[in-house]
């Protein structure tokens, strides 16, 4: 059980490590989507398998269309697909403090005594999570589609632009 | 170290890729891509305490994911158009040409 995690583990960390260091962005995002995947894989693994397809669904499907849309309608030639490195400096910087983070957080999870798990795979049938949604969490769901809509109407307005936008300048 | 660590470690690594990926990188998408991952690293830790925890049947860890996913699908849209407006103002998506407010 251990090997599976660890495996999902490498494959999700190295593949998001190199989608981020990588200098092409389209390779990026194609990276970023295997480790999202293997995300949803972990979600499988710990036994939550709505999460896992609600991933795989909105990660793998709906995000990263988005993200290749965005890198089209923002690239003017093929070598815009290419980002130049960031300066040393900068990057030395960026990751100390990533580095740090993770060292923190890894430290702390470590030294933290955790009881043990005694029970097995816990399984949270659909018809379960459906009867908590339409119960007890229904305002936060009510919530959740309020904010969906208004960030779509959001995304379509400030992504059309307005009329000055379209007629000229810069 | 048990499973459950293993998983918290997991989970902080990836948090740091995210956050040294959004500190370093200059274009505006690989940013909001480091963001992304730091939200992922946020939902392994619920599904992992979930998984866990004492009281798997409450099924809180598996309900808060699946918020943080909605939130995270409309923070990517709002941030991606956001992209699209700053290139039709600049011609360019990097963050250190981003110095103005007014296009």
């Amino acid at each position: 059980m251990n090997l599976t995690l660890l495996l999902l583990g490498l494959v999700i960390l190295a593949s998001s490590a190199m989608a981020l260091s990588l200098r092409n962005i389209v390779r990026s995002v194609l990276l970023l989507v295997l480790s999202w995947f293997g995300i949803a894989a972990f979600y499988l693994w710990a036994g939550a398998e709505f999460a896992a397809f609600a991933q795989a669904l909105v990660y793998g499907g709906a995000v990263s269309m988005v993200v290749l849309f965005a890198v089209l309608l923002t690239g003017r030639s093929h070598s815009d697909a290419e980002v130049p490195p960031p300066p040393k400096g900068r990057l030395v910087w960026a990751l100390v403090a990533g580095g740090a983070a993770a060292g923190i957080i890894a430290a702390t999870a470590i030294r933290t005594p955790f009881a043990a798990a005694t029970n097995g795979v816990p399984s949270l049938p659909v018809r379960d999570l459906g009867l908590l949604l339409m119960g007890p969490q229904l305002a936060a769901l009510l919530v959740t589609g309020a904010l969906l809509t208004a960030a779509l109407l959001g995304a379509v307005v400030i992504a059309a632009g307005t009329k000055d936008d379209k007629e000229g300048a810069p | 170290m048990n499973t459950l660590q293993m998983c918290l470690v997991l989970s902080g690594l990836l948090f740091g890729i995210g956050l040294a990926a959004a500190l370093a990188r200059s274009s505006a998408i690989l940013v909001l891509m480091g963001v992304e991952l730091m939200l992922n690293a946020a939902n392994l830790n619920f599904i992992a305490f979930w998984r866990f925890g004492p009281a798997p049947e409450a099924g809180t860890g598996v309900l808060f994911v699946l918020f943080a996913i909605a939130v995270a699908a409309a923070e990517a849209a709002v941030g991606l158009a956001l992209v699209i407006a700053l290139y039709r103002h600049q011609k360019s998506i990097r963050l250190q040409e981003a110095t103005r407010l007014k296009g």
